[in-house]
């Protein structure tokens, strides 16, 4: 029992150093990488307490695709770059304001957050979920999320998929003049239509790409 | 105390029964790898060192430990040593899970399944930390394209994989191999286990995927600042990988540690050999593809990862699951 609270905490000073260290890094890439030692300890975490389906989930989403998308944007910055220009570029200073607005929004959701945790005890009694503990976490999960809060999952399904179309939108254009290879033409092209026998006169040739 | 120390000490001895077999069998499938490939390009392949060439890849190993490991002035140097050691580590920790018979498992977890996904799901990072880190143009060039392609093929092996939980009806690797006592699930998800093998080639950065490397356009990719040791461990991680994928395929579909048929001269093999051979079987198939598919055009690869295999397995989600609904066959019930 001791050990398995030793190895939390030592999880726990892992989760929180790396978060620190997120904010603190200088180089943005680093800033990442710290990011997702934040997120394999926390689901590390998970995994201690219990809730192994949840823990794994956080390994697959948030590590394995999220923050690989992120290293993705953040490796394009030139690092070298920005590392001299920390905080002196003009256009980033009139962000401050809606910066701190955010921080403060966020500040005092966390502050709310751990003010129910005053609450907890009752807040779980009043939970009327009739759980089989015999069943692994997966399996509860499951059967809690498909049966009594099902419409709320298929409205979060729904607004992720607003997102989804949203970005695709915001994203999408159409270019003209770009080149591009269609598999149909490319496949059923016939031997008439791609080689043309041409008799050359001589002292006069041709014109090929009219 | 004491108690913790012979725990530590067994568990120790475990994990080095495991690791030590699967690292000399990564460098015995480099020389199957590499004989399947001249036995198709007519070539003799390696047969110098030891009987039939079988020490080759120990004397490449030998080569490696003594060249100099050169470390580029400009790159960013934590980060350019630890791609190679995470991408051997996380080759090596997910056989941690791997059920080899019914009571041969290091850890029996209930997510097995789960834990082997996001491990493999992790193995981009070596590769994007590498690339990174060497602070070049052809590496970089490498790392952002295998992290496109892996995060897009993961996608189709994830449904895949629920394919075949929705007929199991749980994530351990035991129960998924148990389920499969009466019938393979290669025979009624024929073409997911298609999908699954040329996903798996994708995600491996095997040829004719192996855009990350292509010698032709990026040297060597990402590995092309790695000199020594440090490029022996990034080859050792992709076979590790490889090897892997090939025992995920064999337990998802090819009925893990099972014999083919439960009678007297099958039955009698030990389960890890059955294993074992159909290791070898999904392994020779990967050869051969190497040898005799030409490599695919980085757009091609990404239409097929999203406009053929996600659609096709996400709709064969909806069969199956249809399919067991209606007959009542659904586990569980």
């Amino acid at each position: 029992m001791i050990a398995h609270a030793i190895v939390f905490y030592i999880f726990s000073l892992i989760a929180i150093v790396s978060a620190i260290m997120v904010t603190v890094s200088r180089n943005t890439v680093h800033s990442v990488f710290f990011l997702i030692l934040d997120f394999i300890s926390i689901s590390c975490l998970f995994i201690m307490i219990g809730a192994e389906f949840l823990g794994m989930i956080m390994l697959i989403v948030y590590v394995g695709a999220v923050a690989v998308l992120f290293l993705f944007v953040v490796m394009m910055l030139n690092v070298a770059q920005q590392k001299n220009e920390w905080f002196v570029a003009s256009d980033s200073s009139s962000h401050i304001p809606i910066g701190l607005l955010v921080s403060l929004v966020i500040f005092s959701e966390l502050l709310i957050v751990i003010g129910g945790w005053k609450y907890k005890a009752e807040l779980q009694e009043s939970i009327n979920l009739n759980l089989n503990l015999n069943l692994t976490n997966t399996q509860s999960l499951g059967y809690v999320i498909y049966t009594d809060y099902v419409h709320l999952f298929q409205l979060s399904g729904m607004v992720l998929l607003v997102a989804m179309i949203g970005a695709i939108v915001l994203t999408f254009r159409k270019r003209s003049g770009v080149k591009t290879q269609s598999y149909l033409r490319q496949i059923s092209r016939e031997r008439n239509e791609g080689v043309e026998l041409i008799d050359v006169e001589t002292k006069k040739g041709i014109k090929i790409d009219a | 105390m004491p108690e913790y120390a012979t725990i530590l000490f067994s568990e120790v001895l475990k994990i080095l029964m495991l690791l030590v077999p699967v690292l000399v069998s990564v460098a015995m499938i480099v020389w199957l790898d590499r004989r399947v490939w001249a036995f198709v390009q007519k070539r003799r392949g390696p047969n110098v060192v030891g009987p039939f060439g079988l020490l080759q890849s120990l004397a490449d190993a030998l080569k490696y430990v003594f060249k100099e490991i050169i470390i580029p002035a400009s790159s960013n140097k934590v980060i350019f040593i630890l791609a190679p050691i995470i991408t051997m580590t996380l080759a090596l920790i997910s056989w941690a899970v791997i059920p080899f018979s019914e009571d041969f498992v290091l850890a029996d977890i209930n997510v097995g399944i789960l834990y082997l996904f996001a491990v493999s799901s992790l193995g981009v990072y070596g590769i994007i930390m590498g690339g990174w880190a060497s602070n070049s143009k052809y590496p970089f060039l490498g790392a952002i394209r295998s992290a496109a392609q892996m995060v897009s093929y993961e996608v189709s092996i994830g449904i895949i994989i629920i394919n075949v939980l929705l007929c199991v009806g749980s994530l351990n690797l035991s129960d998924i191999v148990k389920a499969q006592e009466n019938v393979w699930y290669v025979i009624p998800l024929f073409p997911m286990f298609v999908i699954f093998f040329i996903s798996a080639l994708a995600e491996t950065n095997r040829p004719p995927f192996d855009l990350p490397e292509a010698e032709a356009e990026l040297v060597a990719g990402y590995q092309t600042e790695y000199s020594g040791m440090m490029y022996a461990m990034f080859w050792l991680g992709e076979y590790a990988n490889i090897l892997l994928m090939c025992a995920l395929g064999s337990i998802l579909f090819l009925g893990g540690w099972l014999s083919p048929v439960d009678i007297f001269p099958f039955n009698i093999i030990p389960s890890p050999i059955w294993l074992i051979l159909k290791i070898l079987l999904l392994f020779v198939l990967f050869a051969l593809v190497k040898a005799i598919v030409p490599r695919y055009r980085y757009d091609q690869l990404m239409r097929l990862g999203w406009k053929v295999f996600l659609p096709l397995s996400l709709t064969w989600v909806v069969l199956t699951a249809g399919y067991l609904m209606y007959f009542n066959l659904l586990p569980g019930n």
